[in-house]
């Protein structure tokens, strides 16, 4: 897997290519950290790349969350590939997370 | 099919067949109605025992040795070995034996005693170290489920065996059990036995389960229900981290559409009650924005979105608030910190107090009170789950025994498990009977914590098999009522001459004996030679502790009281000699069976008792005495023999 961060006008972009899983996700997790640390908690996972993800994936996904909630952020997730939006359903975590078509309108409106 | 298992499949039907017979018998023919008070109790009691034939019948029915696995060991693994306050020596056997098991892993210690010794100890045996993150610094702790939720977020193995510290693992006891995966995608669990090499031919404490961890395992996994004991056991990561995001989506979805019901309502009042115009507006924008996020919800809208929408309207309205309503914020920040919605850490639920949330919604309360009462239930409630360490907890934390609820959710999602019937693990049993009482309290506890709180019979997406096989071990902790009865009948005949039954005739013979005879002879082949009868005895036997199980669970589920749980001590023995406390009940029944059994033999010799009565219930009592008279060798029982140097250092050290 991965990674990379880029900052955009009032949002930062989390690329990931490859396969998110429970090896990966501890790499997300302080990609999410370091940018709540750095006073940018509104942030955007770009799932375009991403081969493959599992419930750990998931479970990473969460955490991040967590973490730019309770700082008065938000996470959200972007150009979800059909095998990552399987997983979603599956779990029903489409009925938490929303899906935005592209990194650049997830944050549009608010 | 092998003969002996056409024979189990036979009798196990028979058994159900004649116990049928003989209970209808009971209730249409034989209830002796004058003496209701103890006839009636009595043939409850004997339903009772019949519907535990059939669970056990049923069981036996599909109890087949598994075939090994058919593909080789693949996959990545952790070993984690669970500690609390074991003995550091004691770990480290552990932890160097994980080490040394054959195939590819990494171990780790998950210390939930953070010991700097054990840390270093580690260390210097080259195994990894774990212990809470700063994470749960204040937040429910879940006990051994929440160490092992915590550690499956700084490992990575796609499978992961899970050890108490004094379960000694054999080298090769991942080989012999990863195969079940590769053979079968959905298989979330492999189950192996738990035995313990601290226990004498005699085995006292009744610590070996040899039908538990053989026939009645092989019997749940021939139902697709083989239980996840909670040590000794290979786990599909995979499978747990799904557990904890179904969990997850879950719970805030429930907690969610509570908080906005309660936020509208609060907001709706104020509205009403609003004068100034530009503050009435500010407030019906909230009361609309938190309508709608209710509306798109209910309509399937990520749930992610409403609430951050409710949260930056419920932010904005009270900035516009706060320059305006000073003077009123003291008085409301007094009603918003009672704020009547609580996690209850225990059952991983919210808890709303109905009451204080009436007191709340009646408060006089000012406008901007309201604002930040609702702030109060958004952050009560939220999404990130604020209040728990971790917002995904694979390993259910609803009951004290956390394997076996994790197991009945894996299968409520389908997962499949495997039991796998062979010894590669070897631990230590508890060594004195009042660690033993506890233990076995705990276990009860726990399994009727999970009855109460989710249901196998009712609970969806498991099969018909399923659930009766996680009811059928419920079921069995209920014989703890059942076993004053089967005590206080004969007692009431020999002391006082009271027939439960009309009579004692060829009639009640020739359905009860064929019922008795078949039973015995289905539990005789299937334990083929096996040490069970301790297994009976204490079934009976531990009756105050099923008891008090029952009560307890039932309290803390319905009453929120707490139960009071005890880590079993796993390092030799309890200091405090003979628990009088717990074991006065089986005492005093066995002096009033005795002291029965000479009064029923007495009348005998006067005239004034019927012979073949007489003879029936004497065996009765003999059997009872026999079955509780483990209890005075369990309390004499100091542990096995060991060499004096062991001991000796064994007391200095303590």
């Amino acid at each position: 897997m991965n990674l990379a961060t880029s900052d955009h006008d009032d949002f930062s972009v989390i690329a990931i290519t490859g396969r998110l899983t429970a090896s990966g996700a501890p790499l997300l997790r302080n990609a999410v950290g370091d940018l709540v640390e750095s006073g940018k908690p509104r942030i955007v996972v770009d799932l375009s790349g991403t081969e493959f993800i599992d419930s750990s994936g998931l479970g990473a996904l969460i955490c991040g969350l967590k973490r730019a909630r309770v700082s008065g952020g938000d996470l959200r997730i972007a150009a979800v590939p059909d095998q990552v939006l399987a997983v979603l359903r599956l779990t029903n975590l489409d009925r938490v997370l929303s899906l935005h078509p592209t990194p650049e309108s997830a944050f549009d409106g608010r | 099919m092998t003969a002996r298992f056409v024979l189990i499949r036979v009798l196990a039907l028979l058994s159900v067949l004649f116990g049928a017979n003989y209970v209808v018998w009971r209730w249409l023919d034989s209830v002796h109605w004058d003496a209701w008070w103890i006839a009636v109790p009595l043939v409850l009691a004997e339903t009772y025992s019949l519907i535990d034939t059939f669970f056990f019948s049923l069981t036996m029915w599909r109890a087949r040795e598994r075939p090994a696995p058919v593909s080789p060991p693949e996959g990545t693994v952790d070993v984690l070995i669970a500690t609390y306050n074991e003995p550091i020596d004691m770990v480290m056997t552990t932890a160097v034996a994980a080490k040394r098991i054959a195939y590819p892993h990494e171990t780790w210690i998950l210390d939930d005693g953070a010991r700097p010794e054990l840390e270093r100890a580690a260390r210097e045996a080259g195994v990894g170290y774990l212990t809470r993150s700063e994470d749960w610094d204040n937040k429910p702790r879940h006990a051994k489920a929440g160490n092992l939720n915590n550690a499956l977020f700084e490992t990575d193995g796609e499978f992961l065996l899970v050890l108490d510290a004094d379960q000694i693992p054999d080298p090769l006891i991942l080989h012999r059990t990863l195969g079940y995966f590769a053979d079968d995608p959905a298989l979330a669990l492999v189950q192996t036995p738990q035995w313990f090499s601290n226990v004498d031919e005699a085995d006292p404490l009744g610590s070996q389960a040899p039908l538990f961890y053989g026939p009645i395992q092989q019997g749940k996994d021939g139902w697709n229900a083989a239980f996840f004991c909670g040590s000794n056991a290979v786990l599909r990561r995979e499978a747990l981290m799904q557990l904890g995001i179904v969990g997850y989506v879950r719970d805030v979805t429930t907690s969610t559409k509570r908080a906005l019901k309660v936020a509208e309502s609060l907001i709706a009042r104020e509205v009403k009650s609003a004068q100034d115009p530009q503050l009435a507006s500010e407030l019906v924008r909230l009361r609309e924005t938190i309508s709608t996020a209710r509306t798109d919800i209910a309509r399937g809208a990520p749930i992610a979105d409403a609430t951050f929408a409710v949260r930056t309207a419920v932010e904005r309205a009270s900035e516009a608030l706060v320059a305006r309503d000073f003077s009123a914020i003291r008085a409301d920040l007094e009603v918003i910190a009672q704020m009547p919605i609580e996690r209850d850490a225990e059952i991983d639920a919210v808890v709303i107090d109905e009451v204080k949330l009436d007191r709340l919604a009646t408060a006089e309360l000012s406008p901007l009170g309201a604002v930040e009462a609702v702030t109060g239930l958004l952050d009560a409630l939220r999404i990130d789950r604020g209040h728990e360490a971790q917002p995904v907890q694979p390993l259910a934390t609803i009951s004290v025994t956390e394997d076996m609820a994790t197991a009945m959710h894996l299968h409520a999602l389908g997962w499949r498990s495997a039991y796998h019937h062979e010894i590669l693990a070897r631990g230590l049993a508890p060594e004195d009977l009042r660690t033993m009482l506890t233990q076995r309290l705990r276990w009860a506890q726990g399994t009727l914590q999970v009855m109460l709180r989710d249901n196998p019979l009712v609970k969806r997406g498991l099969s018909a098999g399923q659930r009766l096989m996680y009811f059928a071990t419920m079921w069995s902790y209920l014989s703890g009522f059942t076993a004053v009865i089967y005590l206080a009948a004969p007692v009431c005949y020999l002391v006082f001459g009271v027939l439960p039954v009309t009579a004692w005739s060829v009639d009640f013979f020739a359905r009860f004996l064929p019922y008795f005879i078949v039973n015995q002879l289905l539990f005789l082949v299937i334990a083929r030679g096996m040490r069970t009868w301790r297994g009976q005895q204490y079934s009976l036997a531990l009756l105050p502790v099923w008891i008090r199980a029952c009560v307890t669970a039932a309290g803390n589920v319905w009453f929120g009281r707490s139960l009071s749980f005890a880590v079993t001590k796993k390092d030799g023995r309890d200091t405090r000699g003979v628990p009088w406390r717990e074991i006065w009940p089986q005492l005093t029944a066995m002096i009033v069976l005795a002291v029965a059994l000479c009064i029923g033999l007495v009348r005998l010799a006067v005239g004034t008792a019927d012979g073949t009565g007489t003879l029936v219930n004497t065996v009765w009592v003999i059997y009872d005495l026999v079955v509780f008279s483990v209890i005075i060798q369990a309390a004499r029982y100091r542990g096995p023999q060991r060499d004096s140097a062991n001991v000796a250092a064994a007391e200095g050290a303590a």
